[in-house]
């Protein structure tokens, strides 16, 4: 991949991670056929929270996907990817907020305190916020080797994001299960490649070990 | 006499208001079929989009009922596209998408338990010997949302009254159909299938509680839950159980379908109350369908604004205990 081929696919990628967004317009407006039915601020955030979900595994899958393939400017992509998580959760919090309690402080606050889903969403939020914060290229020079510790967050947002999910629905959790399901494959898949990586160095030092009691 | 004729006259107004929203939708469907040039066709297009064009659009003979709220009801669209009915599917337009192929006739109930005279009856048999109401009802749903929906039907107790319960038949059990190949939501087990719903004696001989058969004076739509399917305004939107073929009269409280799946979210009461939360969201307040974007929510009223009809069913009773 040649640098001007990455630019190009990046204006590419950058707009298609907007058609979510410009498809809701088209709702919004029940332009083009499409609405969002009788409850529209109700349907507006699902679907805002939904993308931001999608966004977040999607980001997720590019390391596993950059390892397996060995397509390594992919990396590349994975700045993107995660602000426009960032985006569309910040856009799901602020319909809420806005649209639907009228940024009413002291009834959000109540929600956040005294509803658990709604807990575990602002503090996925919450901690979202440093890491869109710190995806500079300056900050990622100033941060060092801290600096991927502190992106490390981004499992823990992960697994709040989909409990969040799993808790909101009423009975029907097979959609929440999926996600679920895809975390689960996203997270094992580093866990195994860590475990594995361990083993590999562990087995060159016992070989080496053992090659210098042959050879004194 | 001078504010009796005014009373008169204003809810003869409100009626008059939803028959033009009724007329209106009416026209627009008839519009739209002959735009798209399927009034021609009409026995073709009746294939092609079974029921949803040409539902059936029977209008009912009815007289207006007590009760009926002044409020505006909600569009025909909203009604009908913006349901819970988890036999066809958990999102709100599943039923109108799945259930258009439902069938509804020949249709029979079973009635049982402490009557003198249970026995299979016909939906003609159930309904044929009542006066069909119109009845503008508030509707509110546990999951915080409204709307006001001009129902049509008669009180439920004028028909339990004609199985003649004897004095041990304390509750009143109903049951939804179960029919998996007709209902695609019965084909997973979100819910305990067929579904249950109960009420005391007194509660099912309230004047307040309807027998529906038909909305906007025409016959209910399916996934509103044809043919025949409870109203209770002053309860959550779940005890209004749908589409039922069997009435059993009981002498123990029966468990409903919500409280056997999840017991600390849904009782067997369910009366709407602002101060009793549901564990995981507040039921304060409630969004009204119909409001658009940009709509503040409205407060939720004790009993959904009928505690002065139903609150002395409940004199004594603890509604945090028994939510």
């Amino acid at each position: 991949m040649t640098a001007k081929n990455i630019r190009a696919l990046k204006v590419l990628v950058f707009l298609a991670c907007l058609a979510p967004l410009g498809k809701l317009g088209l709702e919004i407006f029940g332009l083009a056929g499409l609405g969002l039915g009788a409850n529209p601020i109700e349907e507006l955030i699902h679907r805002l929270g939904k993308w931001g979900l999608n966004f977040l595994l999607i980001t997720l899958a590019v390391t596993p996907l950059r390892k397996l393939t060995g397509l390594n400017w992919l990396i590349r992509f994975r700045r993107m990817l995660g602000l426009f998580t960032f985006f569309y959760i910040l856009m799901h919090f602020l319909t809420y907020a806005g649209l639907d309690q009228r940024f009413d402080i002291p009834v959000i606050v109540e929600d956040i305190v005294e509803r658990p889903y709604i807990t575990l969403g602002m503090s996925a939020l919450l901690l979202l916020l440093p890491l869109a914060l710190t995806s500079t290229n300056g900050m990622m020079r100033r941060l060092g080797r801290r600096w991927k510790k502190l992106h490390r967050l981004v499992y823990v947002i992960a697994g709040l994001g989909v409990w969040h999910f799993y808790w909101q629905v009423k009975e029907d959790i097979l959609e929440p299960s999926i996600y679920i399901c895809i975390l689960t494959v996203l997270l094992g898949y580093r866990i195994l490649a860590r475990w594995r990586a361990k083993r590999a160095t562990r087995t060159t030092f016992q070989r080496s070990d053992h090659e210098r009691t042959a050879h004194p | 006499m001078e504010l009796k004729l005014d009373r008169a006259m204003k809810s003869s107004n409100a009626i008059r208001s939803w028959e033009i929203t009724s007329e209106t939708n009416y026209l627009n469907r008839r519009q739209f079929l002959r735009e798209t040039g399927l009034v021609a066709g009409a026995g073709i297009a009746s294939v092609v989009l079974p029921g949803r064009l040409l539902a059936d659009v029977r209008d009912l003979e009815t007289v207006p009922g007590p009760y009926s709220t002044d409020e505006k009801p909600n569009s025909w669209q909203d009604i009908t596209t913006y349901n819970n009915f988890y036999e066809f599917g958990t999102g709100k337009e599943d039923p109108y998408e799945n259930a258009q192929a439902f069938v509804t006739r020949p249709w029979t109930v079973k009635v049982s338990g402490e009557c003198d005279k249970p026995g299979d009856y016909h939906y003609e048999d159930i309904v044929s010997p009542h006066t069909l109401e119109d009845r503008v009802y508030r509707h509110r749903c546990v999951e915080a949302w409204s709307m006001v929906v001009p129902w049509v039907g008669f009180p439920l107790g004028d028909l339990l009254k004609r199985f003649s319960p004897n004095s041990d038949a304390k509750y009143v059990r109903f049951k939804t159909l179960y029919d998996p190949k007709q209902m695609p939501g019965q084909r997973r087990r979100v819910l305990n299938w067929p579904y249950v719903e109960g009420l005391t004696i007194h509660e099912a001989m309230h004047p307040l509680t309807l027998m529906v058969v038909g909305i906007y004076g025409r016959t209910l739509p399916n996934q509103n839950g044809a043919p025949l399917r409870l109203v209770m305004p002053w309860k959550y939107g779940f005890k209004g159980i749908k589409s039922i073929v069997e009435i059993e009269f009981t002498r123990r409280q029966p468990r409903n379908s919500w409280q056997i799946s999840a017991p600390r979210e849904y009782g067997f009461y369910a009366n709407v109350n602002p101060e009793v939360d549901h564990p995981r969201w507040s039921q304060a307040r409630e969004r009204r369908i119909g409001g658009g974007l940009f709509a503040a929510k409205q407060p939720t009223l004790m009993f959904n604004g009928y505690a002065d009809q139903v609150a002395q069913l409940y004199t004594g009773l603890d509604l945090r205990k028994h939510f």
